[in-house]
């Protein structure tokens, strides 16, 4: 196990140096510090000597990669590739257009993003699978018709519409929890409500569908039908034996997206003005801030390397006949 | 040349012919082959997948007369060889729909309303000034007294628009009876019942029901569009009806190019991981892992705002603001597909790992049969299905994945018109009261259709070539939810 683990660790390195690698392509060569300045200073009619400034003062006036001008290790070092994205790997993300520390940001900002995503997550997880039981439970029939056609035509919904309905019907017409906003500490559960059960209402579809497949594909195994004939409930034999069985394809898609959880959800946050990552990225994008969009785009491929190993272990919890070596 | 127009082929147009070219292809292909028949003849008898197909076909048909571009002649002639053209790209569809794009209100205005949404100021014959709800230059202007004419001019044109499309209803039935009576060889009688009784293989009735019901909701619009606002006006006054069939075409060519672009790359990389092995494997893995890696709307997000700082920088490529606009939404076909492909290439990879064991590839191996025709002719061909079924089955997911984009401010030119641009602009108006609801309704219904037909054939399609692959291809999206340009993935 911990033989496995140093490998999947050591094999994410390469990875990681290519995203960052990919980013500094596209943030520094294909957009050259130069484009960057203009597109912050605004397009037109800018002064070289303002392009010149913008750039000192945020250290993109070196070469991009080699630095043929400096001595000795300088060659490598002075240069915008090993200031800028070699940090990242230590996750010194740099500063903001604004100048604030992004590092800090985030780090102020995971709480609201997890405090929306985190009961989305598991509320969702657990009432997508007892909704596909139930499908399974009544299949072949009307009602599992009608459930797969619930799905079919939830899926068919773009996420803004749930929110933006969400927020017309909830808060505009009943006046049960506030439109938009945040507060933090124990008043926080009433901006939190509506974003949650809209984030949960709408990856109903597709989620449910997809475990009543699965759900489909275990009640056919020879196990089911021992179970019942041992005389035991159906519900008993769904809930206990089918859901045992069926985790490690729950657990292929469910564990991967626990730690890109910290990112939080962007549209959801954006429209319901909760200041996690999400709404973050947002606004970073929306303001071309560059230097927030890199930290992001890294810390998103690590979480996600992070959630590919911690699926791995669950499968050995899952199932104890996997061993991972 | 004595034109009066000047055809501009934008980039994705022209791409839209060639995927048209290749699916005739490839039709005419698959015709012939009765093995590759089979599983289509299954599409053809399921029936939600053929109802959704007669839908997806109309919506199918306005997108490729949105994609004929040309540009009118404004002043000139042939004699002195100098001839202006119009700066507006216009479309065949513009065309057509010249009423509803051409009579533009001064800003909202309800669905059929005679009189504008918000109050203005005007001036009364006895000089006095009073806030009124002004009349609409365009929207029933025929009317004189529209408190008392406007409910039975709206019944007369609801009636006769019911009447054509009974009408043009009527004649599709009798010319596929005729048709059907003929290919057959049975009797016309015969016919009618065996189609009125849902005894045919493949579903006509359902189809025939399904287009009478389009041609009794759509025609009575368009006839009511011809004097009136059927759907409103949005913020500039523009026909919200005439936004909504616009969009049709960038949804279409955003879920069909993307997969497009990204075709070649995850054909090719996929199968020769798979067959070749080795470094070559080893390589192409670590690709699309650190591809996959980077959460796709962020990559999505860096690239387009990257990608537009490049055209804003090259103004000069573009004659005309409709190619900028058509750019930026090929550039985002093209970000789409390459942030998309990973999924697609290991799942081929995978697939020609299993297919290089087999006995007749080892057959083929033996005699000596070099890897290129080996992969053509014998690896190729069993992937195909994969393909298919990816090409379906991503479809909605990026119609979707579009809104998100567009809301987002990634997404396609904000003068494009696209069902994102449509949400964006009306979700500012919800705090409006009273609302301002028709330009999220339309495109919420439009969506809605567009994106269940879609889903419902791609089910149908799956069904029929493999019943087994979604398991493997649409993992649950959890992050989906999250980060929902990922659905494509």
């Amino acid at each position: 196990m911990i033989n496995y683990l140093v490998r999947r660790v050591l094999y994410a390195i390469p990875i990681l140096i290519g995203v960052n690698l990919l980013t500094f392509l596209l943030f520094f060569i294909v957009n050259s510090p130069d484009d960057m300045a203009r597109m912050q200073l605004g397009q037109k009619r800018v002064s070289d000597e303002a392009v010149l400034k913008w750039k000192q003062e945020r250290g993109y006036d070196k070469p991009r990669i080699f630095n043929a001008g400096a001595q000795g290790a300088g060659k490598l070092t002075d240069t915008i590739f090993f200031e800028k994205s070699v940090p990242l790997f230590w996750f010194d993300f740099g500063h903001a257009e604004d100048g604030r520390d992004i590092a800090h940001e985030i780090r102020s900002r995971m709480l609201p993003s997890l405090a929306i995503a985190l009961p989305v997550f598991i509320v969702g997880l657990l009432s997508y699978i007892t909704f596909a039981l139930l499908m399974v439970f009544f299949r072949a029939t009307y009602i599992d018709f009608a459930g797969v056609l619930l799905c079919v035509f939830a899926m068919s919904v773009s996420g803004l519409f749930y929110i933006i309905g969400g927020q017309y019907l909830i808060s505009k017409l009943w006046n049960l929890v506030p439109i938009s906003g945040y507060a933090g500490g124990l008043n926080a559960w009433r901006f939190l409500l509506l974003p949650v059960i809209i984030g949960i209402i709408g990856g109903m579809g597709s989620s449910a569908r997809w475990y009543r497949t699965i759900f489909l594909e275990e009640i056919s195994r020879d196990y089911v039908r021992t179970a019942r004939a041992k005389g035991l409930s159906e519900w008993r034999v769904l809930f206990r034996h089918v859901v045992h069985n069926a985790m490690i394809p729950i657990l292929t898609g469910a564990v991967v997206a626990i730690p890109l959880l910290f990112l939080g959800s962007l549209i959801t946050e954006s429209f319901f003005a909760i200041p996690g990552l999400g709404s973050y990225t947002i606004d970073a994008i929306n303001n071309q801030d560059f230097a927030i969009v890199r930290a992001m785009v890294f810390l998103g491929s690590v979480l996600y390397i992070v959630g590919l190993i911690l699926t791995d272990i669950s499968y050995t919890m899952a199932d104890p006949r996997i061993r991972l070596r | 040349m004595n034109l009066v127009f000047k055809p501009v082929i934008l980039t994705t147009d022209a791409l839209i012919f060639l995927l048209i070219a290749v699916v005739a292809a490839s039709a005419w292909y698959i015709s012939r082959h009765p093995h590759l028949v089979a599983p289509w003849r299954k599409v053809a008898h399921n029936r939600g997948g053929m109802i959704a197909c007669v839908i997806l076909l109309a919506f199918v048909s306005v997108g490729l007369l949105d994609s004929v571009h040309f540009r009118p002649r404004l002043t000139g002639d042939a004699a002195s060889g100098k001839l202006n053209y119009a700066v507006d790209v216009m479309s065949l569809f513009d065309v057509i729909a010249a009423p509803l794009r051409t009579r533009q209100e001064k800003t909202y205005s309800a669905p059929l309303a005679t009189h504008l949404f918000s109050k203005e100021t005007v001036e009364l014959p006895d000089g006095t000034e009073a806030r009124v709800f002004p009349r609409l230059t365009y929207g029933g202007a025929h009317l004189k007294d529209p408190e008392r004419e406007w409910s039975r001019d709206i019944i007369n044109r609801v009636v006769a628009g019911v009447a054509i499309a009974a009408l043009i209803w009527n004649v599709l039935l009798l010319c596929m009876t005729l048709w059907l009576a003929h290919r057959t060889a049975r009797g016309i009688r015969e016919t009618w019942i065996a189609v009125w009784s849902g005894e045919t293989e493949v579903p006509w009735r359902e189809m025939l029901v399904t287009n009478g019901v389009l041609l009794l909701v759509f025609v009575p619009m368009i006839v009511l569009s011809a004097k009136y606002h059927v759907l409103g006006t949005d913020k500039v006054g523009q026909d919200v009806f005439y936004l909504a069939l616009k969009s049709i075409r960038t949804g279409l060519v955003i879920g069909t190019l993307t997969t497009l672009v990204m075709l070649p790359f995850a054909l090719l990389l996929g199968i020769l991981a798979g067959y070749l092995r080795g470094w070559v494997d080893d390589a192409i893995q670590y690709l699309y892992t650190t591809l996959q890696s980077i959460p796709g709307v962020l990559l999505i997000a860096a690239s387009v705002l990257i990608l537009q700082g490049v055209i804003d920088r090259h103004e000069d490529w573009f004659q005309t603001a409709s190619e900028r606009a058509d750019a930026r939404l090929f550039l985002l076909c093209m970000i789409l597909g390459v942030t998309s492909w990973t999924g697609l290439c290991r799942l081929l990879r995978g697939e020609s790992l299993k297919l290089r064991e087999l006995d007749y590839i080892q057959a083929a191996h033996a005699f000596g049969v070099p890897d290129f025709r080996i992969i053509t002719r014998h690896i190729l061909p069993n992937v195909m299905h994969i393909v298919l079924i990816a090409i379906v089955m991503d479809f909605s997911g990026l119609i979707l994945a579009e809104a998100v984009l567009s809301y987002v401010g990634v997404g396609v030119d904000p003068t494009m018109n696209s069902f994102g641009t449509m949400i964006n602009a009306a979700r500012l108006e919800m705090a409006r009261d009273p609302m301002v609801w028709w330009s999220l309704a339309s495109a919420f219904a439009f969506m809605l259709l567009l994106v269940l037909s879609a889903n419902l054939f791609a089910d149908a399609v799956r069904d029929a070539f493999d019943p087994r692959v979604r398991g493997r291809l649409a993992l649950p999206n959890f992050l989906s939810k999250y980060l929902p340009a990922l659905r494509s993935r």
